[in-house]
């Protein structure tokens, strides 16, 4: 019997998430490398048109598990679908993209079934047969390179933007489906409504220079040095969101995850350290340059210029020699 | 309005990290544990509901001794009591074995609502509220923004943060775990007459060790090795005192990266 690798692959009104192609580009690697099978799992109402977009990469099968219940999601249906398939199934790995929906999700699964769980994943370790997997902690400071001990399948998300969905390798891969009974879950979470937070003036994902300021700012007077710095750069202020929750700057704001987007061809990063969530917003800026006073921060990972030093002191002078060399 | 709430102490924001000479936990000796961030925020959600529904506030911490330091700060922030599972043997424990601890350490509690955060910020694993919900056969919501109980006190309303920016209310009944989300209010200080109280406040303690939790056969994660990240970056860090950095800032952005 061969061993298998599962990936499901999320997707809302019809779009598949790009966490989720990054996820299976993961999952090839892990299949190619182990001799393992890779099948894609799609749950949905009407999985169909999913499926055979996932069909045409190279893969074993893509599984639909289509059911009313899976419409929309909720983590009483999900989880019941999922335990029934892998219940039957028995792979080794279920692969999950680390969005917010499976934040919610996995740890239910993993609890439900009781098998492991390794969460945010950034890389992974094929020795003596087995897995290992790689993930950040101590606020992305140090790498730890962990072992799930537990029956299978293991369970294993995996952060967004550690693969490059553009390295997905074509194929086709034959449909395949799965029947799950859901008549008798209790579905106990109900959605009332769902709301925009971030709509405003402020459009940061057309700006060509953002400055964004994280909590390395201290206190609300000082954001004076940030507004005179984008002036003189000529551009729009971002924000980490411990910055945004202190009321100082508005919402929309925000870049990271819950947050805005953005590519522009210069970031300046005041006091931000560089947590995950901050940086899948601004990561495909063309150039990032880091103002940190420690120099462990890990925003110097991604930097392509530094300054270590106190931001109070160095923001004024860079507003100064900006405005000397436009003037 | 019973609330439990969990709290958790982590290395403090400004720690610098050293690996231990076993490779695969951090030297400890100058650490400073602070509550975990969104903990923080969990309990003053939690002191926020007591204020205008009544009721009393419980904290839940599984660590070892030192973790006491932080449920006395719960407390002086207004906290009732503690429940401290005690990890006398300094494991380093995973999301399930801890939920499983908790779990069997609300065994004999009351409660109506169980909150925890978000996410830690040593491990950030992001597990921990929903297996102890899942545990308990409870339903959660995640990513929680905003808390309102329904005027029966039966069911809860919460706003769960989604993704770029969206934000999702849901229902849930009551009893029910929430994870918190840093930053949603403002944290309160304890008051200088809340650090007096906090002293005589009750927290019970729990032998982990006498829990009877089956190590061998629980799904954990095993840590195999620390390291710092192998940075292949392309950082180039200017040196010299601000003016010097700065300048060389400035060519390099215009010669080389050309985005001046
Ligand atoms: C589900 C979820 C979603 C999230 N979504 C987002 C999101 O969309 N966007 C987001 O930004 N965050 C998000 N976060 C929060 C994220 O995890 C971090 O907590 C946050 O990005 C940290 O912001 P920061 O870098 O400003 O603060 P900190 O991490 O506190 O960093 C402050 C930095 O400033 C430096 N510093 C201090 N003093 C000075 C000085 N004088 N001069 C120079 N540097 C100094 C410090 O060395 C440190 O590196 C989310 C978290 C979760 C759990
Ligand atoms: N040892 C612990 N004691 C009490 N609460 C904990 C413990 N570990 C985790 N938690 C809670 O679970 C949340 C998520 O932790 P984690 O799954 O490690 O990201 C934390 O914010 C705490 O509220």
């Amino acid at each position: 019997m061969s061993e298998t690798i599962y990936v499901v692959i999320d997707h809302t009104n019809g779009e598949i998430r790009n966490a989720s192609w990054e996820t299976l580009v993961l999952g090839q690697r892990m299949a190619a490398q182990s001799g393992f099978e890779l099948h894609a799992l799609i749950l949905g109402d009407d999985p169909g048109p999913v499926a055979e977009q996932v069909g045409r990469k190279q893969l074993d099968s893509v599984i639909a598990v289509a059911d009313p219940k899976l419409r929309s999601y909720e983590p009483d249906s999900h989880c019941a679908a999922l335990s029934q398939v892998l219940a039957e199934d028995a792979p080794h790995i279920l692969l999950m993209a680390h969005i917010y929906q499976n934040i919610d999700l996995a740890p239910k699964l993993a609890a439900a079934i009781g098998t492991g769980l390794l969460t945010d994943c950034i890389d992974y370790r094929w020795e003596g047969g087995g897995f290992t997997f790689v993930r950040q902690v101590f606020r992305n400071k140090i790498d730890a390179e962990i072992r799930i001990r537990s029956r299978h399948p293991w369970l294993v998300t995996v952060q967004s933007g550690a693969f490059n969905s553009d390295d997905l390798e074509d194929g086709s891969a034959p449909p395949a489906s799965r029947v799950v009974d859901l008549a008798s879950v209790q579905v106990r979470r109900e959605s009332l409504e769902t709301i925009e937070g971030m709509k405003g003036g402020v459009d940061l994902t057309k700006a060509d220079i953002i400055v964004g300021v994280g909590r390395g700012i201290k206190k609300e007077e000082n954001l004076q040095l940030i507004h005179d710095l984008a002036e003189a750069l000529g551009a729009e202020i971002g924000a980490s969101r411990p910055v945004v929750d202190n009321g100082w700057l508005e919402r929309e704001r925000q870049i990271g995850s819950s947050g805005q987007n953005v590519q522009p061809k210069l970031y300046v990063a005041c006091g931000i350290s560089g947590a995950i969530q901050h940086i899948v917003g601004m990561k495909g800026a063309q150039c990032i340059v880091a103002i940190n006073s420690d120099p462990n921060a890990p925003i110097f990972n991604i930097a392509n210029y530094g300054i270590v030093g106190d931001l109070l002191e160095i923001a004024p002078v860079l507003t100064r020699k900006i405005r000397e060399l436009k003037s | 309005m019973k609330i439990v709430t969990c709290l958790k102490d982590v290395p403090g924001r400004d720690t610098r990290y050293q690996i231990g000479s076993g490779q695969n936990w951090i030297n400890e000796s100058d650490v400073t544990w602070e509550i975990n961030e969104c903990d923080e925020y969990a309990l003053e959600e939690a002191l926020k509901l007591k204020e205008s529904l009544g009721g009393e506030v419980t904290l839940l911490t599984l660590g070892p001794q030192r973790s006491e330091k932080a449920m006395r700060k719960g407390l002086a922030m207004g906290a009732d009591r503690g429940v401290h599972v005690v990890d006398t043997a300094s494991r380093v424990l995973s999301p399930y074995p801890v939920a499983k601890a908790l779990a069997a350490a609300l065994e004999k509690e009351e409660f109506d609502l169980i909150l925890a955060g978000t996410q830690s910020d040593d491990f950030s694993y992001a597990q921990t509220g929903v297996v102890l919900a899942d545990l308990l056969g409870l339903p959660h919501a995640t990513i929680v923004m905003e808390v309102a109980v329904d005027s029966d006190a039966k069911t809860v309303r919460v706003l769960r943060e989604m993704e770029s920016g969206w934000f999702q209310w849901v229902r849930l009944p009551l009893p029910a775990v929430l994870t918190i989300q840093a930053g949603i209010s403002k944290v309160r200080y304890p008051s200088l007459k809340g650090i007096m109280q906090a002293r005589r406040k009750e927290i019970r303690q729990i032998n982990l060790e006498e829990l009877g939790l089956d190590w061998e056969h629980m799904p954990s994660l095993e840590i195999l090795s620390l390291a710092f990240p192998e940075t292949d970056s392309k950082v180039e860090i200017l040196e010299g005192p601000p003016e010097t950095a700065v300048d060389a800032l400035v060519d390099k952005l215009r010669r080389e990266a050309k985005v001046l």
